[in-house]
């Protein structure tokens, strides 16, 4: 038996990391792999299109109304949706109230400690909140769990900084244990030659652009069926590259650690594609009344 | 052995040949600790100048701190109140901490509540287990009033006092008029000096922010006085009866003579004494308030400024001959009572007092530390007796303070050796005093190991602890005694001398060696 692969899947908010980690994770367990989604972020929609459900009751949420997480039994939390796929949400506060980072800790911890990650597994993929605001959310990447990460991203300009600045925060665990990127997965949002731009960013960061998933609507189609287009519609073209995704991470052997750029370096890149204008240092302050004078 | 009709404690018990033998097998088989030589070497190495250099250049390490945190002093400032159930909102451990801290040092019992966050409080927030909290130990403890700090763990999370506690008065958990004074107070920012200001300033707003219509300043002839972090229970007392000999009113805000001081007659007290909710209220019709302790109640001087209208006087504490009859001088002036023959007395005998003393004291160089306005005093009344403060240092001192201690400094022949170190802990003060000794140290009882470790080194490098501060958990009942006022002073300086003379008696006890000196009258 192959031993386990631990992934967690970064990226800016809103990007698409929970689609595009359920449709990989579909893609594997297609393919015969045994795999479990851990969503590691509060509003709890890493799972969704796995069971069909709207949001799966959580970790965290079933703790407080047992009274701790002592009193919680590994069934309470896990379900199993398509393809056999375990699923998991960490949970947490509402906005505005105590410590989601905690939450997270908390439910890997109870995890790790009711023996969720059984030697039948071959992936666990976490699927993190879009900005590592504090120590909790990076929680997934500390010493022994994930030792590849993906960022998903897509060739606009603020897509482009999280992911270099995700690459920072991998850094800092890179050094003293074994994390490594694993490459850049471009969402498409169709603007113009996007997977150019993330290759020459991947390159310049160390890594690869590990796939390009291009737009295609059969992924809202499905989504609003709840379901991953793997399973939706098996036969259409956007299933194949779901699936060719999932051969390249099955097959991945670059792991590196990531050399995130400058951010002069990140306006060179985006200039180059057109996609930021070089700035006038002339008009920086200057109020529209002194522009007029 | 242990037999049963002669029980030993750990010493002498361990100090018998099997269990001599027991504890040498232990450390050879398995401490892996280094060869007594070794040991050595390295202790005298922490004694040189070298490492003290090095002690010196530590940023990311705090050995030995010589301050406790924010909620510490909140709940002594809590408890000063009448009926009043100091709560922290936070973990049950910090609080079994500020418990026990209390009973050791006053061997009373210390009332006190957690509403206990556990891992679920510390992600979702502990709303919950304020509603729950606040419901339960009104219910239970059936105080009038209950003052509401944190621990760490809810600051980190960002709970909001304000919001949870009036969400809990809306869902009925106590009702909407019942008094919840908060403050925040993370243990992380500050030391417990800062916590009980921050209560103190929570308490007095709860009572008086909104209801200051028709109140003014001289609206009473009465002085409203705030001790701050005050753990010498005699000092309250002799505040409060100095201002009754002059014939003065006051209010002290924040009282816990009697809480801490509860007589065994078959009665336990919850709750004794206190400043009522009448006197906070009515605090701002006095003609001023005068902080004891100025350092450290920054906020809450802040707060009777802006919102009481009081002119608060510029004093320092009143430790010493002049600073107490600067007290008292300014309260006469304000209030236009003369000093009474009495307090002319006591001071009388005071001097007298010093008088008799000053000698032994002469010239004698003290290492002390603590809390800023305690150390001041203890520096004023160094030079007043003619000692040598040495090594001054504060650990929750900020630079303002550094700066008045070497102005306080330079105004004597005694301070010219003295150096003000600032922010400092216990491990440079053990430094201090293996490379420049003095000739006794003055703080609390954490300073028996810097006397047992520079003991180590030879007998004439041991530095005696005079123990004066907070906390004091291995002497009895100094909690009692008095330090401020010339009665404080009389007590000090008491102490300090005896402390000279017991040394001066264990150095002259060698018979037919030192004796010549082992003099009856001294």
């Amino acid at each position: 038996m192959a031993k386990l692969r631990q992934c967690a899947i970064y990226g800016k908010g809103g990007i698409g990391k929970s689609t595009t980690t359920q449709n990989l994770v579909a893609a594997l367990a297609e393919a015969g792999k045994k795999v479990m989604i851990v969503g590691c972020d509060p509003k709890a929609d890493s799972t969704r299109l796995i069971l069909h459900s709207k949001a799966q009751t959580t970790v965290m949420h079933l703790a407080a109304e047992a009274g701790s997480v002592e009193d919680l039994e590994l069934e309470d939390v896990l379900s199993v949706g398509f393809g056999g796929v375990k699923c998991v949400e960490s949970g947490g506060p509402e906005p505005g109230v105590g410590c989601a980072g905690r939450g997270v800790i908390t439910a890997i911890n109870f995890l790790e400690e009711e023996g969720a990650y059984d030697d039948e597994l071959d992936f666990v993929f976490y699927d993190v909140l879009g900005d590592v605001v504090c120590g909790g959310f990076a929680m997934p990447i500390r010493e022994n769990k994930a030792q590849e990460i993906y960022i998903v991203c897509s060739g606009e300009m603020m897509a482009m900084y999280a992911a270099n600045n995700i690459a920072k925060g991998i850094v800092k665990y890179a050094n003293s244990g074994g994390v490594r990127l694993g490459g850049l997965i471009c969402n498409s949002r169709n603007t113009d030659r996007e997977d150019e731009l993330i290759e020459a960013l991947a390159k310049a960061m160390g890594t690869q652009m590990i796939h390009f998933v291009p737009r295609d609507n059969a992924v809202q189609h499905a989504e609003i069926r709840r379901m991953t287009v793997i399973e939706y519609d098996p036969t259409h073209k956007q299933a194949d590259q779901y699936r060719q995704l999932a051969q390249k991470v099955l097959n991945n052997t670059m792991l590196v650690i990531p050399t995130p750029i400058e951010m002069e370096q990140l306006e060179d890149l985006l200039m180059e594609f057109g996609i930021m204008e070089a700035e006038d240092e002339s008009i920086v302050g200057k109020t529209a009344a002194d522009l007029a004078a | 052995m242990q037999t049963a009709d002669n029980i030993k404690p750990c010493y002498p018990l361990f100090r018998d040949d099997d269990y001599k033998k027991n504890l040498a097998e232990k450390r050879v088989q398995f401490e892996e600790g280094h060869g007594p030589d070794k040991v050595f070497e390295t202790f005298m190495w922490t004694t040189s100048k070298e490492y003290q250099d090095l002690n010196f250049k530590r940023e990311a390490l705090t050995v030995d701190p010589a301050k406790a945190c924010q909620p510490l002093g909140a709940v002594l400032c809590a408890s000063g109140f009448h009926k009043t159930l100091p709560y922290v909102h936070g973990s049950q451990g910090c609080v079994a901490y500020f418990r026990t801290y209390f009973n050791r040092h006053f061997k009373e019992p210390c009332s006190c509540v957690s509403d206990s966050m556990t891992e679920d409080a510390a992600v979702f927030g502990g709303q919950k287990n304020m509603f729950d909290g606040l419901e339960n130990a009104k219910a239970i403890y059936k105080p009038d009033m209950i003052a509401v700090s944190t621990t760490c763990m809810a600051e980190v999370i960002g709970d909001d006092l304000n919001a949870f506690i009036n969400n809990a008065k809306k869902a009925g958990h106590v009702p909407d008029d019942y008094p919840v004074p908060f403050a925040h107070t993370p243990s992380f920012v500050g030391s417990h000096t800062t916590g009980w200001d921050n209560m103190e300033e929570g308490i007095l707003k709860y009572f008086t922010l909104n209801t200051m219509e028709g109140k003014k300043p001289g609206n009473k002839q009465t002085i409203n006085l705030v001790p701050g972090f005050e753990t010498y229970l005699g000092n309250y007392r002799v505040v409060k009866r100095m201002l009754t000999e002059m014939g003065v009113g006051y209010t002290m805000l924040s009282d816990p003579t009697d809480v801490f001081d509860t007589p065994a007659d078959g009665e336990f007290r919850m709750y004794a004494g206190g400043t009522t909710m009448d006197e906070i209220k009515d605090a701002p019709n006095a003609i001023t308030t005068v902080m004891l302790q100025p350092y450290q109640l920054e906020k809450t001087k802040k707060f009777v400024e802006n919102t009481w209208n009081h002119e608060v006087p510029k004093l320092e504490i009143p430790m010493g001959v002049e600073w107490t009859d600067n007290f008292l001088m300014k309260v006469s002036e304000l209030t236009g009572k003369p000093i009474p023959a009495s307090l002319e007395l006591e001071r009388g005998r005071c001097m007298d007092l010093i008088s008799d003393s000053h000698a032994w004291l002469h010239g004698k160089k003290f290492a002390l530390y603590g809390d800023p306005d305690f150390v001041m005093g203890m520096v004023k009344i160094l030079l007043e007796v003619g000692a040598e403060p040495t090594h001054i240092l504060s650990h929750n001192g900020n630079k303002r303070w550094g700066k008045a201690v070497q102005k306080l400094l330079d105004s004597s022949p005694f301070g010219v050796n003295g150096k003000v170190y600032v922010g400092n802990d216990l491990w440079h003060m053990r430094s201090l005093c293996f490379t420049d000794k003095p000739d006794f140290l003055i703080g609390n009882s954490y300073g028996k190991y810097i006397q047992r470790d520079t003991r180590y080194k030879g007998e004439a490098f041991e530095v005696p602890l005079i123990r004066i501060g907070f906390p004091i958990f291995d002497r009895h009942h100094q909690h009692r005694a008095t330090t401020l006022g010339y009665e404080g002073m009389m007590t000090v300086v008491t102490q300090l001398t005896n402390a000279v003379l017991e040394q001066l008696d264990k150095e002259t006890i060698g018979m037919g060696t030192t004796d010549y000196n082992f003099d009856l009258v001294r």
